[in-house]
């Protein structure tokens, strides 16, 4: 009993949070930036941010994660972090020579109040920066939003910098994945492609944090959004972006500074949300859907109508980041799952309400909560499954209840750098995935004389 | 690429070649991809061991948020210290200050637990926006009537050495407030033990063995009442030098508690830390049972050594750890199940620690400071290395370079103190060593035989 302090009853906290069920801003736009051929992601504050971001993405994916740091001292919180940062540019191209450096910034040079856009104008106008390489930056103070609004920011960021308005528009179309997987990343562009629609994705991670292994360490691996085609999202036609919170500041930024329209959708997770996500491609650029996309969904469909039974009525608890929790929550219902407790550390109050229209009223649907209070309520209303984090493993095995892991982080299982939740063959790993757990639950405790061969 | 290695040739050294004074100490570079972490982080790792006291972190919460559970230091009472505590601060409380939301925060976490002491973590920008925890701390402490103590491991302000010294200073506060009535002359406290995978369990029970009385480890498996009487310990045993010497010098000053430094990895060291211990107390029939002790368990040890130093001999390892001091033990725990060491490195070494490794170091070794990922894939792959010994983030550049990888940081799960930690420690070698995954990229292919070719 890890949680044996966890109490029932539920006291309103007013200062404390037990138990986080998100993290700061700069590890997403670490991750973001990470998304980028040859970019190195750079955190302008003290030394520790960075190696636990650094860290934590290590433990996610197994792979090695560069980044360069500012290395604040004292002397650069009393007296900003500018020298440090023109500094770290220079040496950052001149030592580990990428294509891009991506600043963001970190609580504490938030607060002594750099302003890392006059920092960069500054190393631009000095000279600090190669022809043919950029800098791009984001605000991300660890006060504000989470990592998700992190993510958000860099990607955002990349607009900023790389994306021309233009007239002339290329017959091309730009997809933001969001902050998910490179697996999903890789799925997003198999779907396009395999629909024969140019898309450019970013940012992509998929080559870059689950590379092969090869005798050899790179440090700039293959994957990765290129330069040219950053810069090339200007002159799409269209944009979709995946997930409201990660991808939409991304994508209204394009409109407004290119005018290049947008489509904010849901993460494509589950039927109904990858037909949308299908549908909207097709309707934005005309193009048909092929045989083996109808294969795939018929399939999905097939395994959800082969087992219906399996799903009514589970109770569900989850707990993750906004946007999956949107998608997953709208495929549980499609499935007659009784979707009970939702909850993300995320704030945001627009989310209840997404929830809320969802599954109706008669939910538990949170914003800005801890995983004390997630724990709380499967206390006082249990589930038959939860859906979440690593972290979610302690509230499983206190409470006996079977843990799919989704979101981030996952420290302690692999599967999700290789293989989608996106899609319609996400989907159906998924379904097996719920499946697995429901039914080694049932037969773990099913009696002798209903203990069943064929299920 | 050359670029990285020609601004660090300072930090690296080949032992053979003339002149040997490594830059080490030093601020890393604006811009570097440096393994090092931060005051904070130094801080969490000393204290989190601590079993029955609240660790409050005061901040935004990425620095809560990163340090939840990631140490495998086990306890074998209460699991507090596994939860994460933090204030969570907003742009509100950034503005306008954070010392009422401490309070609150530090209110209703003692009501709920009744820990018998707290610890309050200064953040980075607990430190810019001037929030007197100090303060806090005493007015809480003077409320609920327990020890709450402020940790100053505000981020920026130094390395993660500092951190260890701001947890000792902590610490201090703590110890000699407790009760000594009882404890025997013939007792000591263990300094710098976090007891990752149980090794202060193995430790303790050797001490037992031997007829010490161990008052209390700091802070593996630690519990408060244990560290407040402290001072009352005849001799400080200090390990990993580098995070504790600073509370040892501070008792020997204030409670006249001398110390002595050893390490409990390898035999030879494990061996002569018991021995050094006996011999401070001068009791014969002290130092009677605790040759017995070590006789009876190299005995036990060695025949499983020998295997493992047969299918070993040959095999070349690079270490790059934290601390400095670990790398001594670790050359020669390598040297006993055959392996040559050719890397050695770590992140906050001193002048003096490169010395005693530039001498305790074959010829041809390389030496390096405050390393980064390209340099040591580099070196692994030159020196033809067949184990990486580092931290996680060491462990994909070895896996990726087709190289084994042994954890000998947090995240370890296999004890590798003692007599018997030095047996965990050879099986774990071996078997990433020898694993016949490496060979795999080599030999799938070759087996391919076409009929009719």
């Amino acid at each position: 009993m890890l949680l044996r302090h966890t109490p029932k009853e539920i006291v309103e906290r007013s200062a404390l949070t037990v138990n986080p069920a998100k993290t700061c801003q700069p590890i997403g736009a670490m991750y973001a930036a990470l998304g980028i051929h040859k970019c190195l992601p750079h955190s302008h504050g003290s030394q520790g941010c960075c190696a636990y971001h650094r860290s934590a993405l290590t433990r996610h994916y197994k792979e090695p994660v560069m980044a360069g740091t500012s290395s604040f001292t004292e002397g650069a919180s009393v007296f900003g972090g500018q020298a440090n940062l023109l500094e770290a540019i220079q040496n950052i191209f001149t030592i580990y020579q990428p294509d891009v450096i991506a600043v963001h910034t970190t609580c504490l040079s938030e607060t002594i109040g750099d302003d890392i856009s006059q920092i960069t104008g500054k190393a631009q106008e000095e000279g600090k920066i190669p022809a043919g390489k950029y800098v791009i930056r984001a605000s991300t103070p660890s006060y504000v939003g989470s990592h998700v609004t992190g993510f958000a920011n860099m990607v955002k960021g990349m607009v900023e910098v790389f994306s021309g308005a233009s007239d002339e528009k290329e017959d091309q179309i730009n997809v933001i994945p969001g902050f998910v997987e490179p697996s999903d990343m890789a799925e997003v562009k198999r779907i396009t492609r395999e629909m024969g629609i140019q898309a450019v994705a970013f940012p992509d991670t998929s080559e870059v944090l689950n590379t092969p292994q090869t005798g050899r360490y790179e440090m700039y691996p293959k994957g990765g959004t290129t330069i040219p085609e950053l810069k090339s999202t200007g002159r799409s036609r269209h944009t979709l972006a995946l997930g409201q919170l990660a991808s939409g500041p991304a994508a209204k930024l394009l409109d407004a500074k290119c005018k290049v329209p947008c489509t904010l959708l849901n993460l494509p997770i589950g039927l109904r949300n990858t037909d949308i996500f299908i549908e909207t491609l097709r309707q934005v650029t005309g193009a048909s859907v092929p045989e083996a996309l109808r294969l795939e969904r018929g399939q999905l469909l097939d395994v959800i109508t082969d087992m219906h039974q399996y799903f009514y009525g589970k109770k569900v608890a989850l707990a993750g980041d906004p946007d999956h929790l949107v998608a997953l929550t709208q495929f549980l219902k499609d499935l007659d799952m009784d979707v009970r407790h939702v909850l993300t550390g995320t704030p945001g109050k627009k989310f209840v309400n997404r929830i809320a229209e969802i599954t109706g009223p008669n939910v538990n649907a949170y914003e800005a909560k801890d995983m004390l209070y997630f724990h709380q309520l499967i206390k006082n209303e249990p589930v038959d499954l939860i859906l979440g984090n690593t972290y979610a493993k302690y509230i499983a095995r206190d409470e006996d209840i079977p843990l799919v892991r989704t979101g981030f982080p996952i420290y302690d299982r692999i599967g999700h750098q290789y293989f989608p939740l996106f899609g319609y063959q996400g989907g159906l790993r998924f379904l097996e995935r719920i499946l697995n757990a429901l039914m080694d639950r049932q037969d773990r405790d099913a009696p002798e004389e209903t203990f069943e061969l064929v299920m | 690429m050359s670029s990285i290695l020609e601004q660090r040739k300072n930090q690296v050294y080949e032992k053979g070649s003339t002149g040997f004074d490594l830059a080490c100490e030093q601020k890393s570079l604006a811009g570097s991809v440096s393994q090092r972490a931060c005051v904070f982080c130094g801080s969490r790792v000393v204290l989190y061991p601590i079993a029955d006291a609240l660790h409050l972190v005061h901040g935004p919460i990425g620095c809560a948020a990163y340090t939840w559970d990631i140490r495998g230091a086990l306890s074998s009472g209460p699991q507090l210290h596994r939860l994460s505590f933090s204030t969570d601060l907003q742009e509100m409380e950034v503005i306008y200050g954070g010392e009422q939301k401490l309070y609150r925060a530090l209110v209703e976490l003692i009501d709920w637990h009744h820990p018998n002491a707290a610890f309050v973590y200064s953040t980075c920008i607990v430190g810019i926006i001037g929030d007197d925890v100090e303060s806090v701390c005493k007015r809480v402490s003077a409320e609920k009537g327990i020890p709450v103590l402020p940790v100053h491991s505000e981020g920026f302000k130094g390395t993660k050495k500092d951190g260890y010294k701001a947890a000792c200073d902590a610490l201090m506060r703590l110890i000699g407030t407790g009760d000594t009535a009882g404890i025997s002359p013939v007792s000591i406290n263990i300094l710098g033990e976090f007891n990752l995978a149980g090794e202060s369990w193995i430790i303790k029970d050797y001490y037992r063995r031997m007829g010490v009385d161990v008052v209390s480890v700091l802070t593996g498996d630690g519990r408060v009442s244990d560290i407040r009487r402290a001072h009352g310990a005849r001799l400080n045993v200090v390990q990993c030098s580098g995070s504790m010497t600073h509370l040892a010098k501070q008792m020997q000053e204030r409670y006249g508690i001398p110390f002595i430094r050893v390490s409990y990895f390898g035999i030879e060291d494990t061996a002569k830390a018991l021995y050094d211990v006996a011999d401070f107390f001068a009791d014969p029939v002290l130092r009677e049972k605790t040759q017995d002790l070590v006789r009876g368990e190299i005995k036990q040890v060695y025949p499983q050594l020998q295997t493992y130093r047969q299918a070993l001999s040959g095999k070349r390892a690079a270490i790059y750890v934290g601390g400095a001091f670990k790398l001594f033990s670790l050359l020669k725990a390598l040297d006993m199940i055959g392996i040559r060491t050719v890397l050695a490195g770590s992140q906050t070494g001193n002048a003096e620690d490169y010395a005693r490794l530039q001498a305790a170091c074959a010829e041809g070794t390389i030496i390096v400071d405050d390393s980064n990922p390209v340099e040591l894939a580099k070196f692994v792959q030159e020196k033809s290395v067949n184990l990486l010994i580092g931290g996680v983030k060491e462990r994909p550049i070895a896996y990726k370079l087709g190289v084994g990888f042994c954890d000998h940081n947090h995240e370890r799960k296999i004890a590798l103190a003692g007599f018997v930690g030095m047996v965990n420690f050879a099986k774990e070698v071996y078997a990433t060593v020898m694993s016949p995954v490496w060979n795999l990229p080599k030999t799938v292919g070759k087996q391919v035989r076409h009929e009719n070719t």
